[in-house]
């Protein structure tokens, strides 16, 4: 299909032997007559004039075009047509029917011919409503049920259109063999399926076992692939980093304290931004430990969806953790919140070297600014503990509704 | 804050599965601690511990076969002078609740450092409890519901002991990491009395009702 052949009825021939395949533009009917007349390279009026004269001899015109309908593949890139365009078809085809059912008496073939002819339309809907690639399924795996295509209205309308044709045709000939022998018939039927269904039965439990297997297998197969990617991507890329930097301690301990926090939101789950406080809470001392290689211990009681307050709340920890990384000398600094109906506090303590509390420049910013500031704003409080040598205690707080 | 063990040093076994993580345990803590023993699986640690009787027995909350409760519940019925303190890289609140009901007196996780450890082993076998800041915020999450911070504490189980004002305070204050002398500090109370609020904590989370265990191990399955 790397040739795109014209649709032109009069273009010249394509160098490499063209395959044959269904017009789907520029088509009346299923588009057989216009590609016949492309293979051949004579006029398309020609080919349908021919279609029609031999379906007055007995229909042999019918039965060719259809079967030319069901064996001939459609091009990939000629797929997409509209649902008036079937209406259109339908109809045609539909008349098509009545007229040879109108003209039954007519007919020269005799009775097996108009039951046949209803068997082949409803076998060719069937065909035909399974796209290429499920037509191989069928054919490899003879697994799926019928209503494989029927992923649109106008498929089930199809299906159920092609099964009451095959059936119809099946009756036609029951009914003109008599109608006791119609029951005698159906009963013959019925016990075949019975039979036929007992004898492949097993075959059938087994190919859908192998196949439920098969999907199990791979979806366990991506998972593993999932698990190795995430450990490549994350935990042998932190060993080989704490490998060269091993002789820096506190380079050390944050890469691992990163790692351990990473693997454990991936196993256990929290810790991801989910616009509640405690999540959030605990990305912003992620940030610090981090950023500043302490450990922050966070326990938080409670929790609330973010609103302005508590972002506020959240900015001032933050810079509560980041003063104790950066002036407290300590490794690790422990978070305390607890959210209640009507309030929430946080509590950032370290036991560092401690200042006093009165004595800060003026013309510092960090706890008047961001932390007093910003909380006096959203109508909360803060307030700082700490003695030289004793360690650091912020409280703050701020009112929820 | 570590006191008097009491005559000699306590005997310790190890359990973990995990062969370099016990060598590792026993490096940083061997000092110290008289360790007499070393088991890998529930079956191996059970049998350790009624041929040693130790003081104390730091557990391993996840075993191959089973768990540290697992051990807990056949040991204990036994040796009920046995200390056990479990010992995890988990923090979940299942499996912190799981082994206390358990039976176990303490719970720290892995990150712990050695002088920590070797602290935690000694007053677990003079008796006290060790509490983690998280597993103080567990448990003042579980015992809040309804109740505002310094309110009274109300819970939709009346069957279920409830923590005093007093001991949710000692609660909050562990939470916020304070040790506890600092607490009996803040409080005004001795540290033998900070240790009796803990015990009694401890004791009432053993007992609580298995509803509201659920409840809680449901409510509180993040990290």
């Amino acid at each position: 299909m790397t040739t795109p052949l014209s649709t032109e009825p009069s273009s010249v021939e394509p160098q490499q032997a063209p395959r044959l395949y269904r017009n789907v533009r520029g088509r009346v009917l299923g588009g057989v007559a216009g590609a016949l007349a492309d293979h051949l390279g004579v006029r398309r009026s020609l080919v349908r004039l021919a279609f029609v004269l031999l379906a007055g001899s007995a229909g042999l015109g019918v039965l060719l075009y259809g079967a030319f309908w069901i064996v001939l593949r459609t091009r990939a890139e000629d797929g997409t047509e509209s649902s008036a365009r079937y209406a259109v078809q339908y109809l045609i085809a539909a008349v098509a029917v009545v007229v040879l059912l109108i003209n039954l008496h007519t007919l020269p073939l005799g009775w097996w011919f108009v039951p046949s002819l209803l068997a082949c339309f409803g076998g060719a809907l069937l065909w035909r409503q399974a796209s290429e690639t499920e037509r191989e399924r069928w054919r490899r795996l003879s697994s799926s049920s019928l209503a494989v295509g029927a992923t649109d209205r106008i498929g089930w309308l199809r299906i159920i259109a092609g099964v009451t044709l095959v059936l119809a045709g099946a009756l036609f000939i029951l009914a003109r063999a008599g109608i006791s022998a119609a029951g005698a018939g159906l009963a013959a039927v019925l016990v075949t399926a019975g039979g036929l269904a007992l004898i492949t039965g097993p075959w059938w439990l087994k190919l859908m076992r192998d196949l439920s297997t098969e999907r199990r297998e791979r979806i366990r197969n991506e998972e593993r692939a999932d698990i190795a990617a995430h450990l490549h991507d994350s935990v042998l890329q932190t060993l080989a980093l704490i490998q060269r930097s091993a002789d820096q301690p506190r380079e050390v301990a944050r890469l691992a304290r990163s790692q351990e926090r990473e693997l454990r939101t991936k196993l256990y789950g929290g810790g991801v931004p989910n616009g509640q406080f405690a999540a959030a809470l605990q990305a912003a001392a992620a940030e610090v430990e981090d950023t500043y290689a302490i450990t922050v211990d966070v326990v938080v009681v409670g929790d609330h969806p973010m609103n302005a307050r508590l972002d506020a709340l959240v900015a001032a920890s933050r810079e509560a953790l980041v003063n104790a990384a950066k002036h407290a000398q300590v490794t690790s600094v422990s978070v305390y919140a607890e959210l209640a109906e009507d309030g929430a506090s946080v509590f950032v303590r370290d036991r560092g070297s401690g200042f006093d509390p009165d004595r800060i420049d003026p013309s510092r910013q960090g706890i008047r600014g961001s932390i007093v500031g910003r909380l006096q704003r959203q109508q909360g409080t803060a307030s700082i503990r700490s003695s030289p040598g004793q360690g650091t205690e912020v409280q703050l707080r701020v009112e929820l509704e | 804050m570590s006191k008097d063990a009491g005559p000699g040093q306590p005997r310790v076994v190890l359990v973990d599965d995990h062969a370099m993580f016990r060598a590792g345990v026993r490096a940083e803590i061997g000092s110290g601690l008289d360790i007499v023993g070393e088991a890998a699986s529930v079956a191996e640690a059970i049998a350790v511990i009624r041929h040693t009787a130790p003081d104390v027995v730091l557990l391993d909350v996840h075993l191959p076969d089973g768990g540290g409760p697992a051990v807990v519940a056949a040991v204990l019925p036994e040796l009920p002078d046995t200390k056990f303190l479990a010992l995890s890289v988990s923090d979940a609140a299942e499996d912190v609740i799981t082994v206390i009901r358990a039976g176990a007196r303490g719970y720290v996780t892995k990150t712990i450092s050695g002088a920590d450890l070797t602290d935690a082993i000694r007053r677990v076998a003079d008796g006290d409890v060790v509490f983690s800041p998280r597993l103080a915020g567990f448990v003042l999450d579980a015992f809040r519901d309804g109740g505002g911070p310094g309110g009274a504490v109300t819970s939709t189980d009346p069957e279920l002991d409830q923590l005093t004002p007093r001991e949710q305070e000692v609660m909050r204050l562990l939470a916020r990491g304070y040790s506890y002398r600092e607490i009996g500090t803040e409080l005004f109370i001795s540290v033998k009395t900070v240790e009796t609020h803990a015990s009694n904590v401890l004791r009432k989370l053993q007992l609580s009702s298995r509803h509201q265990l659920t409840r809680w191990a449901a409510d509180r399955r993040i990290v």
